[in-house]
């Protein structure tokens, strides 16, 4: 097995397995698993394979923006990834970007054209920033990055609601007033497209997020830099490469993908800021996206794309019976499964090997 | 005025340290082995949910309901952690990545569960948790007496045995040595004739065990039944002792009373004038704060088990 | 006479590769018998199988007389086979006792009895003459008495058959003479060893009987009475060895690396290099030689620039280079091989072409505002590969990881030679190469001194000091305690002055406070 397939056949595994187990739980608790992937392929293609084939784009818009958050959550992951960072902090660097997002958007007055970018920069900013503490913690004093992001994540969301409800002063404990439309990134003409979907322009800086991903950490030399840091600090180090700037700045651009996914919420799917009970977990997902994606933007985007399918197929799960939660537990197996991949590697090679082995003796 | 205040806050103090407490000292076990367990949040809901569900469906027959449901709590918490011992120790799995598969698996198992079993978003929820006891004698104690033996959780009491028990196994028997020298050095273990698996299996399991127990007792005293918020971040707050108690049962038990009475303080803070402004997500915010600032000044001193989170091979030698 | 150990027949093979193609030998009690051989010899395969962690193919292995099957170590620690490994397995923050009794516990109820375990490593300790402190905590021991403690685990254990994996590589010569001591003494209370190694001296000194392995297969056993270093070296590489890297006379010209009164920190917060001051000239090889672990790392981090000084000053030709980064001292000239090849000399994961410009890839033409140019990277690795005869499967594309040893080493002596430094800094540059490596490696450093470079070489192992450099500093505490010709030492003068118990020539401290005070303690 080449590296290169190996890099694409392991994840697909995982998915395979993952459905596979997902399939079970559900037949095992007196479900059934048609609707459950019915229900997925409707969530996709609009089309409704078990009443009558009817076709509903609105649910292909759904999808869409299920992905786009979570797309950018898997890059924010991936990219501190590839310096050799465990980053669990997308979550709370997403939290801070919608905070920046609403505050911008309330705030300031300005014409769309302005006001959206602002937006966008602010969010984005505001990851870094959140990002750029873990970073700095672990260039200055090598603390462990694990542990820092998931302080970080519990701060942050209780930072977002305490600025939510005491200081832009929410009508009823849950959001913030409607943002101005020229903060928005939603737009009539794709909501009608998509049969009055919360489609919007978060697909562009989405889009954009993954090329400049992309470009940045195979094409330049900080890419390059990042790489070497990222396989062998002590290495890069003894190069004279500037190894905590480096963890820094990779910490501060991983942010600032999560950032950006907070205002693609806010400002895409919503339009006003939100006090949470509990975090929604793109964070996490993201964790999923970008391992299933094997840290590049390609495999990023077709691994957010299965998991924003997985969620938007979710309300569709529900109406047919099957509790929501299944595409957790069908998300977890598969994290668990691309996870185990270094052992699946090796039952696979040792079955290879022995095939081999017996193959031989036959010649013998 | 303020004395008693802060008697009062004991009861609760020690209700919500207990399970941090044990749920800290599941998280020593598996890294002494030297397996990276951040899935506690996530065996905490199942152990939690587990509990909630078989008190609720005891409940009509027997008393002991809610302590049966702490034995099946520990059980769901072995089931859920044998996972991450297989993923990590069998499958050489990334032991921060299998974690992060489990916790995001728990939210999505309880609550399938609980769709299957009652028909809605949580458990019902049940009618006596555990219940609250005074110790005869020691009560009369002064002050001692007033902060830990009046009309407080008994679970607070099974964490400080624990506390105890663990620093026993870890530090005076064969057992806690061979665990010990498998998180720091499994070559060395294993070229001892330590069954290196074997003894992080262990350690997981009662990871998981411990987290189990941790996720009931905060379900069964803290809560009316399970819910997907029931246990809100409290297994990385038990992560956190752990750091914070630098990988001892005793300082985990420090940290574990620590974070208990930051927490009840911001039930207390609208009773006490120079607190009573400060919002009170401040005081969520605030283990947090602490856990980095701990790790902050601990900086440069390894502390943890060396071997921790390394995936080990015989292989290699 | 009783054979204790015999391994018959035995053949191993690996995927591609007959590590042991039918090997014989046999180890009579009470004996030291030596098995000798290049890396990649089989000689650890061999060991392995003998101490279970491999099955043989074909063949077996009979301990006093008696068939046996070997499954796992821990049937090895039964027949009563003990290992102690090149790499030893210490519990770093475990007592000395604490890392003999792990596993073999002696209990007073469910607790460890602690206080039996120690008198009894303490009684085992005396009889052997190990002098080892029960109580003491590995991290704060020397390398030495780690390795003691790795023996009394298997004396606790009443391992008969004692197997050395070449022991000495990490001891310094008077550790190694204690060493050679202990293994004597172990034999006459009645222990039987083999000892791995490819070092002949050691083998002449303490051996009874010599095994020698080429590729796989024993080229012949001899008495070590009986035959010479240069016959068991000749068996073992399998043609004449020159034991004598081939050089002229140097002809130092100014001098380009120059420091002064230097004061490192070691990671312990105290003083690792001690006021130091020395001079390396265009045109020579100066080698710095000392017991591990006396200031050399540091120093070399120092001059590297990979860790902050306390004090004094570095030049490179005539520039000041104690305020400058790491980068730009490389970029003025400073060349390093490190140390530890796999760890800082590469990126494993990097390709062969990747690695190559480590140091440069942000330069014309190797990359282009800020973007890579891959087909110049590639043409480069293609022209070092060709220069340096480097042995890599698929050229440029190879990762580093999938090389051996010597072909990575001499990925970074290409790469560190082909940027031209004035000064070159190499640390132990053969640790753990084969003799055609070691050679090929000591030719280039002789040619880059002959090309006019500066060259400052660190190495433990006093043959290669002897052999390559042209002047000798010696480090002792942190500070040179002398500095010699290598024409006009040997190893007897060098040794006494890496103990610290003679000082030679030692260069005056220049104009300082701190260089005053130690001037006033050597007089």
């Amino acid at each position: 097995m080449t590296k290169r397939t190996e890099k694409v056949l392991m994840p697909l595994i995982a998915v395979f397995l993952g459905f596979l187990l997902g399939s079970i739980i559900v037949i095992s608790t007196g479900r059934s698993p048609v609707s459950m992937f019915s229900a997925m392929i409707r969530a996709v293609t609009g089309i409704d394979l078990v009443n009558g084939m009817s076709f509903n784009p609105r649910y292909i818009g759904e999808f869409i923006i299920q992905s786009m958050p979570i797309i950018l959550t898997g890059l924010a992951f991936a990219f501190a990834s590839r310096t050799g960072l465990f980053s669990i902090g997308a979550e709370g660097q997403l939290m801070v970007g919608s905070l920046a997002a609403t505050a911008v958007s309330l705030l300031v007055v300005a014409p769309a054209a302005v006001h959206v970018p602002l937006v966008l920069l602010a969010a984005l900013l505001a990851g870094a920033l959140w990002g750029g503490i873990p970073g700095l913690l672990k260039a200055r004093f090598n603390v462990h990055e694990v542990v820092v992001t998931i302080m970080m994540n519990y701060i942050a969301f209780h930072l977002n609601n305490f600025t939510i409800l005491n200081v832009f002063g929410s009508v009823d404990r849950v959001k913030t007033a409607f943002f101005p439309q020229s903060a928005l990134l939603k737009d009539p003409m794709l909501e009608s497209l998509t049969n009055g979907s919360r489609l919007n322009w978060g697909f562009v800086p989405v889009i954009l997020a993954l090329l400049a991903f992309s470009f940045i950490i195979n094409k330049t030399t900080f890419g390059y830099s990042l790489r070497a840091v990222g396989y062998n600090k002590e290495a890069a180090r003894y190069a004279g490469m500037k190894v905590n700037r480096n963890i820094i700045l990779s910490m501060m651009i991983a942010g600032a993908f999560a950032g950006l996914a907070g205002a693609v919420i806010t400002n895409g799917t919503f339009n006003f800021g939100r006090a949470l009970p509990a975090s929604e977990g793109y964070g996490f997902d993201g964790i999923a996206v970008a391992l299933v994606g094997a840290n590049e933007a390609s495999g990023i985007l077709f691994a957010g794309l299965l998991f924003g399918m997985l969620k938007a197929a979710q309300p569709l799960m529900q109406s047919q019976g099957i509790p929501k939660e299944i595409v957790g537990i069908i998300q977890a197996s598969i994290v668990l499964f691309v996870a185990m991949q270094y052992g699946i590697k090796m039952i696979l090679d040792k079955l290879a090997s022995k095939k081999n082995a017996s193959a031989e003796g036959g010649q013998e | 005025m303020k004395a008693t205040l802060i008697l009062e806050m004991f009861p609760i103090a020690l209700m919500f340290a207990s399970p941090i407490i044990i749920a800290a000292l599941g998280g020593l076990f598996s890294e002494r082995s030297g397996i990276v367990n951040i899935a506690l949040e996530g065996i905490m809901m199942v152990g939690g949910f587990a509990a909630a569900s078989v008190t609720v469906l005891l409940e009509p027959s027997t008393p002991l309901a809610p302590w049966i449901g702490l034995l099946v709590g520990i059980a769901a918490g072995i089931a859920m952690s044998l996972l991450h011992a297989f993923a990590s120790i069998n499958l050489k799995a990334n032991q921060v990545i299998s974690g992060t598969a489990l916790n995001i698996l728990a939210g999505g198992v309880t609550i399938y569960l609980s769709q299957i079993i009652f028909h809605q978003q949580r458990t019902r929820s049940f009618s006596n948790g555990i219940q609250k006891m005074t110790v005869p004698g020691l009560s009369k104690i002064p002050l001692l007496g007033k902060m830990f033996f009046i009309e407080n959780y008994p679970t607070f009491y099974i964490a400080v045995a624990l506390v105890l028990i663990t620093w026993f196994l870890v530090y005076k028997t064969p057992f806690g040595l061979r665990m010990r020298s498998c998180g720091e050095h499994p070559q060395a273990a294993a070229s001892m004739g330590i069954n290196v698996a074997g003894m992080r299996y262990i350690g997981v399991l009662a990871s998981g065990a411990l987290a189990g127990l941790a996720g009931g007792v905060m379900v069964l005293t803290a809560d009316i039944q399970y819910t997907i918020m029931s246990i809100h971040g409290t297994g990385f707050i038990a992560l956190a002792s752990l750091v914070f108690g630098r990988w001892n049962p005793f300082g985990v038990l420090a940290a574990g009373l620590f974070f208990g009475f930051s927490t009840a303080l911001s039930f207390y803070a609208k009773d006490i004038t120079f607190l009573a402004k400060l919002p009170s997500e401040f005081f969520y915010m605030l283990p947090y704060i602490f856990t980095i600032v701990a790790l902050i000044f601990f900086a440069g001193k390894s502390v943890g088990p060396k071997a921790a989170g390394e995936i080990y091979d015989s292989g290699k030698r | 006479m009783a054979y204790i150990i015999e391994m018959l027949n035995i053949t191993k093979d690996f995927p591609g590769i007959r590590a042991n193609d039918n090997i014989t030998l046999q180890v009579e009690e009470h004996s030291i018998h030596a098995l000798l051989g290049e890396n990649g010899a089989g000689k650890s395969t061999l060991m392995s199988i003998l101490f279970g962690l491999y099955q043989p193919d074909a063949g077996k292995i009979r301990i006093k007389g008696k068939d046996v099957r070997v499954t796992d170590p821990n049937v090895a620690t039964r027949l009563g086979i003990g290992m102690v490994h090149q790499h030893f397995k210490l519990v770093h923050n475990f007592t000395v006792t604490e890392n003999i009794i792990l596993g073999m516990e002696p209990r007073k109820g469910p607790i460890i009895d602690i206080r039996a375990a120690e008198q009894k490593v303490e009684a085992i300790s005396k009889l052997y003459g190990l002098a080892v402190d029960p109580r003491a905590k590995i991290e704060d021991i020397s390398v030495g008495m780690q390795q003691r403690v790795e023996i009394l685990k298997m004396l606790y254990r009443d391992a008969e058959m004692l197997i050395f994996d070449e022991p000495t590589a990490v001891l310094t010569p008077q550790e190694i003479h204690e060493l050679m001591h202990i293994m004597r003494r172990l034999v006459e209370e009645g222990k039987t060893i083999l000892l791995i190694t490819h070092k002949l001296k050691e083998i002449k000194e303490v051996a009874d009987i010599c095994t020698v392995l080429r590729r796989g297969k024993v080229v012949g056993t001899v008495k070590v009475a009986d035959a010479s270093e240069e016959q068991m070296a000749e068996m073992m590489v399998g043609r004449e060895v020159s034991f004598h890297v081939a050089k002229g006379p140097a002809q130092p010209k100014e001098v380009m690396l120059r420091i002064e009164n230097l004061n490192v920190k070691n990671n312990k917060g105290v003083l690792g290099v001690k006021n130091l001051s020395l001079e390396v000239r265009k045109g020579e090889v100066l080698g710095l030689c000392g017991i591990d672990g006396n200031g050399q790392t540091e120093l070399v981090q120092a001059l590297t620039g990979l860790t902050r000084i306390e004090s004094g000053k570095i030049f490179v030709g005539d520039t000041d280079i104690t305020p400058l980064s790491i980068k730009a001292r490389t970029d003025l000239g400073l060349g390093h091989i490190p140390e530890d090849r796999q760890k800082h000399g590469l990126v494993l994961d990097f390709t062969l072409s990747e690695n190559f410009v480590i140091h440069n890839y942000y330069e014309k033409p190797y990359a282009h505002w800020g973007i890579l140019n891959p087909k110049a990277i590639r043409e480069n690795a293609d022209r070092l590969i060709r220069e340096f005869d480097v042995r890599s499967g698929q050229g440029g594309d190879t990762p580093a990881r999938s090389m051996s040893g010597g072909n990575q080493q001499k990925a970074i002596v290409a790469r560190e030679i082909d940027r031209s430094p004035k000064v070159l800094v190499v640390a132990q540059p053969t640790r753990g190469l084969d003799v055609g490596a070691i050679e090929y490696i000591h030719k280039r450093i002789i040619a880059e001194r002959d090309n006019d470079k500066a060259i400052l070489l660190v190495s433990l192992e006093l043959d290669e000091i002897l052999d390559v450099s042209d002047r000798i500093a010696v480090i002792f505490n942190g500070e040179i305690v002398g500095i010699v010709n290598a024409k006009e030492t040997d190893e007897n003068e060098l040794g006494l002055m890496m103990a610290g118990s003679l000082r030679k020539n030692v260069p005056p401290a220049r104009q300082s406070e701190t260089s005053a005070s130690v001037q006033g303690r050597n007089a």
